[in-house]
């Protein structure tokens, strides 16, 4: 009952931000249209590192409990990880062409997502080129956090080393948030709820794992037993 | 010193070797696993020597001090075996002087002298491991995994590749493993059995 | 510590009798640096592209050689036999103390023989192999965890590479402005952040490393 009435709430806030963002949206000067590009590339962005930071907490939870289930927990945050990357590079991108005037000029937002991915890539890679389950998960997950303890240095020491022309985060370090009031109640609605949009997918996709160990658990103990 | 094993189950992929192994050997004892080709005697051998972790249930190694540490297990083990290889681009003397170091076996070149004597490989110590007969190497196999005097030795196939004279030698020494410390065998052939205390069969 | 350096003489024998690493890693240098300065000419490219055409040579030399160490001791069926006598945090370090010696080596050829041929002019020599010497830690390090993992793989070869690009990327990066940094005459303390960032790099990824590989050498 409950999940069904986050449904519905979701559909509409959903609902509700694509329309704010097109039809009610202020627009900023300088950016013209493109201004709404924003509610819809950071958030996604944002997902992308939440998902990264749970791989890692996965993985980690496999090394320390070697239960399966959190393998395949780490796996399906690398898989939305992995899509949700794709789509913060797509929207991020189309911003860069109209900004900067180049869909990709290597700023080191750009440099960091596309590390993202190859981490990503790198992960599946190495999962497809081990037969064994145990290896597999043990190796997959050590490779995780390796990467994982590389990425403050993509977030905290590239950009100092080089320029970057990317907007400041909208967390900056001032404390600022250059939005106006509309601006504001689009984009966080729009934060919120992607992210209940993905903790939603997550879950599900969460539950089918979940259900097929069990499965498989289930076989396994018959055939324990038939002996 | 005694090895124990609680309920051990081991899996690869969907397919189940081993089913609920439990026994525990005491010092002064063997242990013989027999079962056919494939049945899982070299998998039970690596989980008993902690090469590789089961599935489920659990190894112990227990002396009046309680039980050792997984990380200190390896201490206890001398193990020879098919898929254990020693270095072959190294000499003899190299891949001993090397493993009797990291044992800190302590007088280790008496230690190996006298083994290399015993098996037969006298005065073969400067060959590299490479140029040694396939019944040459299972023999420099027993030599390294005897250098520390292990408390538990596990012999995967001990027969495999030796001739008449190493068989005995062989048997000799492990009459005497299990005279005061624990002997643990995998083998297919029943003249083994005679070695054991204790029979364990894998598989159907 | 005794068992850390008694692998790591154990790889230096076995590297002596075969010189697989070694011959891989310094051909490998040499063809990509002669292919390099054919392409391109000698007088052609600025000090900024030859910098970080320095470091790519220097990764993918370092690429066809740093894995090796565990592969042989995998494909010789001798990884359970060392199992058997050491702990995991001893065969790290000592497979890894090989790798950072196998990296010297390769810069102490690859550097004279770069600066001869691309005519690359440093202005700053002593910053330029303080970078080297510092960011070689990071890449055997990361070279090294990578080589442990893809020995336990299917397909060795081109997985090294895949994997250990971008676990080794931070160092290629602020190596290489670092290097652009000594082609000027410009004091060490101008690159105070790229020789501070290789350093912390450094010693987390080895000390990842230490904690992790448990997890990678026990099945």
């Amino acid at each position: 009952m409950l999940s069904k009435l986050w449904k519905a709430i979701l559909f509409v806030g959903i609902a509700l931000v694509f329309t704010g963002a097109f039809l009610w949206s202020s627009l900023k000067e300088g950016l013209g249209d493109f201004t709404r590009v924003l509610y819809f590339h950071v958030p996604v962005a944002w997902i992308t590192v939440v998902f990264f930071f749970m791989a890692a907490y996965y993985s980690y939870r496999y090394l320390r409990t070697k239960d399966i289930l959190f393998d395949a927990y780490a796996k399906i945050s690398n898989e939305l990880g992995i899509l949700f990357a794709i789509m913060a590079t797509i929207t991020g991108s189309i911003w860069a062409k109209v900004i900067w005037h180049s869909f990709w000029n290597w700023d080191p937002r750009e440099t960091s997502i596309f590390i993202l991915l190859l981490i990503y890539g790198a992960y599946f890679s190495l999962r497809s080129a081990i037969e064994q389950e145990d290896r597999r998960a043990r190796l997959a997950a050590v490779y995780s956090l390796l990467a994982f303890v590389t990425v403050p240095f993509f977030i905290f020491i590239v950009p100092r080393i080089y320029f970057s022309l990317h907007p400041d985060p909208v967390i900056n370090p001032q404390g600022k948030i250059n939005l106006d009031v509309r601006q504001r109640i689009i984009f966080f609605s729009s934060l919120f709820f992607q992210t209940i949009l993905f903790l939603w997918i997550f879950n599900v996709r969460k539950t089918q794992v979940k259900l097929q160990m069990y499965l498989r658990e289930y076989k396994e103990t018959k055939l324990l037993e038939e002996k | 010193m005694k090895l124990i094993a609680e309920q051990i189950v081991k899996r690869f992929g969907t397919h189940l070797i081993l089913r609920n192994i439990n026994f525990e050997v005491r010092s002064g004892s063997s242990l013989v696993i027999t079962g056919a080709n494939g049945s899982g005697k070299t998998t039970l051998v690596k989980i008993l020597s902690n090469l590789i972790a089961p599935t489920r249930g659990r190894v112990i190694y227990q002396n009046e001090k309680g039980s050792i540490p997984r990380d200190h297990m390896y201490r206890f083990i001398g193990l020879v075996g098919p898929y254990l290889q020693l270095y072959q681009e190294l000499t003899a003397q190299e891949n001993l002087v090397f493993f009797a170091r990291m044992r800190e076996v302590s007088d280790y070149k008496n230690r190996i002298a006298f083994l290399m004597e015993r098996l037969g490989l006298k005065g073969r110590e400067k060959d590299p491991v490479k140029a040694y007969s396939s019944g040459m190497q299972q023999r420099l196999k027993y030599v390294c995994a005897l250098l520390h005097e292990p408390e538990i030795l596990f012999i995967d196939e001990p027969r495999s590749n030796l001739d008449q004279q190493g068989v005995d030698t062989v048997y000799e020494i492990l009459s005497e493993q299990k005279k005061d410390k624990i002997l643990v065998v995998a083998t297919n052939d029943s003249e083994d059995l005679r070695l054991a205390d204790q029979i364990i069969k894998v598989g159907n | 510590m005794k068992q850390t350096w008694l692998i790591f003489v154990k790889d230096i024998q076995q590297e002596f009798k075969t010189r697989y690493a070694i011959n891989a890693i310094l051909l490998f240098a040499v063809v990509t640096l002669s292919a390099v300065s054919f392409a391109i000419g000698t007088f052609t490219a600025g000090s900024q592209v030859l910098s970080a055409l320095f470091w790519v040579i220097l990764f993918f030399s370092s690429m066809s050689g740093l894995s090796h160490i565990f592969i042989r001791e995998e494909e010789s069926q001798t990884a359970d036999t060392l199992k058997l006598v050491a702990s995991p945090m001893h065969i790290y370090l000592g497979k890894f103390l090989f790798n950072l010696i196998l990296l010297f080596a390769l810069e102490i050829i690859l550097v004279p023989l770069f600066i001869a041929v691309m005519n690359f002019k440093l202005g700053n020599f002593p910053l330029f192999l303080l970078t080297l010497f510092i960011g070689s830690f990071g890449m055997a390090g990361g070279g090294t965890m990578v080589a442990a993992i893809i020995s336990k793989a299917s397909s060795k070869g081109a997985l090294f590479t895949v994997l250990a690009f971008p676990i080794i990327l931070p160092v290629m990066i602020t190596g290489i402005s670092a290097t652009k940094k000594a082609t000027e005459t410009t004091p060490i303390a101008s690159a105070q952040n790229e020789l501070q960032a290789l350093f912390a790099f450094g010693v987390i990824i080895i000390t990842a490393s230490i904690l992790l590989f448990d997890y990678v050498w026990n099945e």
